[in-house]
């Protein structure tokens, strides 16, 4: 195919604006604004500019835009070798220890924060039963910092009024930003509505001289030079097909806007990757995708499969599942219940029902034999309203769903169902890059730590959030100690290499060229076709998107072979997948919303191979219920008990993995 | 839940510095036709219903009809977002209608000062565990 080149012959040539600065944070949700809040404090002493880049409105970006109402990593009177304990159960057995624990060791203090900030949080009340965050103001109850009981729901599970949580949390991080503006006297150093495409590398070789990306807005292209940056952008979303592909496709559970924009751009800079064979697939609530945790946990309702049978306890599935993935199993972390789950769906025992009035039934017996029926009754009224915010917090359309479906979880039970595939590093998955540790932290080994917390292996290159590997469980209280963590040892690097000028490979005008290909391409051969969106010469984003699930769900198991795969379907799909990365070097956009989706959906695509390729290297199932190798149908810890690492060569378009050792640190 | 703009309430946002909705979607899809100003969803098959353009519509024009691939008509949720508290109406197909208030911050909004009362940073601890407030937890 011949190669399409932008020389402005039929676009408009953009303005370039460039912005030179020595921290640049890239993406403003939790893992961003923590860095902000943590780099600016340091930052303002020395005199150092930092700058953040979102591509949406901070107020309300990243994986809390909705809300929460619940904050899922809080160690409070737990020990942080617990945490680490659960989180390396829960994602089998392989876990980079030091990152969990230096989480772990940390994470209060921004949960403390976001409480002094303003955020409700919920506190156990003088009869045991739970004060919303007014109430509990009212009632006198002292902080979480001053020693406050907060509401566990699991064991590191506390609940809040989360509706504002991300206007909270963002506030401080503008307000932080703000203070470094009026030190260094930069203009602007809050971008918003800017996407950041791609890394360029500096002529050093060695590190990223200039973040590059365009307004969503105007006709303006950036281009961010820093001494270091911080990825802090999110995970990858609907880069399978997802289970609605009408209107509901943009319900997916985790945020949709989540683009993969941060694996993109560590790939590009030639970062290496741990664990992307790892993925998520929650069970939730069916289509809404509404959470499940506080209906399992808060309210202690059982899932059972339509005869009312807990498929966790079939003894044949459950015989069949220590066979093939062992003490593992044994476990019942989260990707086996799934495979459980899905055993009794397989056998036709479907749907699978959360028995909500069960639970809502046990709850108002015990309300009434410790409160007697006037006061039990108002009990039941206040869980029926905390039940309801469980949904409004974070997942509305899931309310909406019960309200269109006549569902009143008193009376009756609702679906739940696993979703399509989702990468991400911090939730309960761990998919991202491999990056130092802290090194303090005993028996951390050699290959654990290379100088700076959290930074990738390339140099000035630090991550936060969703694109740390190896280290899941940290919600958004933890991406958000992440990201000042990483902010901290960002700038220590950066007063450790002042005399660092970056120099990029490209030049502003290769750069210009660049980004606006897209629409050089579309202009020039808009109007060779009657209808502008069905024509020979390029592909839209839409498509894009679209083969990409496709060639996803039919060959890295999706849901449409029930999570299996194999080396030949893996193969056979990375070839699709070859031809379509090459098929998105003529992408088309008639306009700037089209341009960034064009870049979103190559960003998916270069997270999916990752995906695949790891998938493929990995001989062995470590994640049963997120996915199979249907050629290797069990945990072989003989010979796979370890990293898969792998770096992307993005001039020569080739692969290398290999194995990293897996140490434990916690007994 | 795709959102939907009521054409007779919207008023582009005329009197504002800028559209509402479509400064804050975190997805970019709230786009202003400019010739009738009037605000309208252009992607909806992306949409999220995160309910932020709902919240913040200065006129209550948007609201958000259930993804037509899988929820019925006929049900209703509209909150309306206070400074310090957000009331839902959740109207069922049936006609049950149900009321929900629940707090959303405990501060003024605008009020954050995010380093006041906080200690410096110390430089001699910049390259060991610990944020500028305070040192790691030890066990």
């Amino acid at each position: 195919m011949e190669k399409e080149t932008c020389t402005f012959s039929y676009c408009e040539k953009p303005a370039v604006t460039e912005v030179e600065c020595d921290l640049l944070i890239l993406g403003g949700g939790m893992a961003g604004c923590g860095a902000a809040f943590e780099a600016c404090r340091w930052a303002n002493e020395k005199g150092l500019k930092v700058v953040m880049v979102d591509k949406a409105a901070t107020d309300r970006s990243g994986a809390v835009a909705m809300g929460l109402s619940a904050i899922n990593t809080y160690i409070g009177e737990n020990k942080v070798e617990d945490y680490v304990r659960y989180v390396r159960n829960d994602l089998m057995g392989i876990i980079r220890e030091d990152l969990v624990f230096d989480l772990g060791r940390h994470v209060d203090d921004s949960v403390q924060h976001f409480e002094e900030w303003g955020l409700p949080i919920w506190k156990k009340g003088d009869d045991g039963f739970s004060l919303d965050g007014f109430q509990a103001a009212e009632a006198g109850k002292k902080s979480l910092k001053e020693g406050g009981t907060p509401v566990r729901t699991g064991k590191w599970q506390i609940m809040i009024n989360g509706e504002s949580y991300k206007v909270i949390v963002a506030e401080a991080a503008k307000k932080a930003l703000a203070t470094n503006r009026e030190k260094t006297g930069m203009a602007q150093n809050h971008f918003e509505r800017v996407f950041i495409v791609k890394a360029v590398k500096d002529t050093n070789g060695t590190n990223v001289a200039t973040a590059i990306g365009f307004s969503t807005r105007e006709n303006k292209i950036y281009s961010f030079k820093a001494k270091a940056m911080i990825c802090a952008t999110a995970g990858a979303v609907n880069c399978f097909r997802p289970r609605s592909v009408g209107e509901g496709m943009g319900r997916t559970w985790y945020p949709v806007f989540s683009a993969g924009s941060g694996y993109a751009f560590g790939m590009q800079a030639g970062a290496e990757l741990t664990l992307m064979e790892n993925r998520f697939v929650p069970a939730r609530f069916k289509d809404g995708y509404g959470p499940v945790g506080a209906w399992f946990l808060f309210f202690k309702a059982k899932a059972t499969d339509s005869y009312g049978e807990d498929y966790c306890a079939n003894k044949e599935y459950f015989d069949d599942a220590v066979a093939r993935y062992g003490d593992y199993a044994k476990g019942l972390g989260t990707a086996i219940r799934n495979h459980l789950m899905m055993r009794a769906m397989k056998d036709g025992k479907g749907p699978i029902l959360m028995q909500t009035p069960a639970a809502m039934a046990a709850l108002g017996a015990a309300f009434t034999e410790k409160l007697g029926e006037k006061e039990g009754k108002k009990k039941m009224k206040h869980l029926e309203a905390e039940a309801w915010e469980d949904f409004l917090d974070m997942a509305i359309g899931q309310a909406s769903i019960w309200a269109a479906t006549n569902i009143e979880p008193d009376k009756s039970a609702s679906e739940i169902m696993p979703t399509e595939p989702y990468l991400l590093g911090s939730h309960a998955g761990c998919a991202g890059f491999w990056v130092s540790g802290p090194g303090d932290i005993a028996g951390t080994p050699d290959h654990y730590s290379w100088g700076y917390n959290r930074m990738s292996t390339v140099p000035g290159l630090f991550m936060a959030g969703d694109v740390v590997g190896a280290s899941g469980h940290k919600f958004s209280s933890g991406s958000h100690a992440e990201g000042r963590t990483a902010a901290k040892a960002a700038l220590a690097y950066i007063l450790d290499h002042m005399d660092y000028k970056p120099s990029p490979k490209m030049s502003l005008d290769e750069i210009a060229a660049e980004l606006y290909l897209p629409f050089e391409i579309y202009e020039k051969y808009k109007t060779y076709t009657t209808r502008a969106d069905i024509n020979p010469n390029y592909i839209g984003p839409k498509a894009l998107q679209l083969r990409l699930q496709k060639i996803a769900d039919e060959y890295f198991g999706g849901v449409a072979t029930w999570y299996m795969t194999s080396k030949t379907m893996l193969e056979e799909g990375l070839r699709k997948l070859e031809m379509l990365k090459e098929d998105a070097a003529k992408m088309a956009a008639k306009d700037l919303h089209e341009l960034l989706r064009c870049f979103e959906n190559y960003h998916r695509i270069l997270s999916v191979e990752a995906h695949a390729r790891h998938i493929l290297f990995r001989e062995e199932s470590r994640y049963p219920g997120y996915y199979y190798r249907g050629d290797y149908n069990k945990i072989d810890d003989s010979n796979w008990k370890c990293f898969t690492n792998s770096r992307y060569d993005a001039e020569t378009n080739t692969w290398e993995l290999k194995k990293v050792p897996y140490v434990q640190m916690v007994k | 839940m795709p959102s939907f703009v009521i054409t007779e309430k919207c008023d582009g946002c005329k009197a504002q510095d800028k559209t509402a909705c479509q400064y804050i979607c975190p997805h970019d899809l709230m786009a202003l036709d400019r010739e009738k100003m009037k605000a309208y969803n252009q992607e909806p098959e992306q949409c999220w219903e995160c309910f932020n353009c709902v919240k913040i519509c200065p006129q209550q024009a948007i609201e958000v009809r259930g993804y037509s691939d899988f929820v019925p008509l006929g049900s209703s949720t509209i909150p309306l977002r206070g400074t310090d508290s957000i009331m839902w109406t959740i109207k069922f197909r049936n006609g049950i209608l149900k009321r929900f208030k629940f707090p959303i911050r405990t501060t003024v909004e605008g009020s954050v000062d995010p380093y006041a009362g906080k200690p410096a940073p110390d430089f001699s601890t910049i390259k060991q565990p610990g944020f500028f407030t305070a040192p790691a937890r030890k066990e």
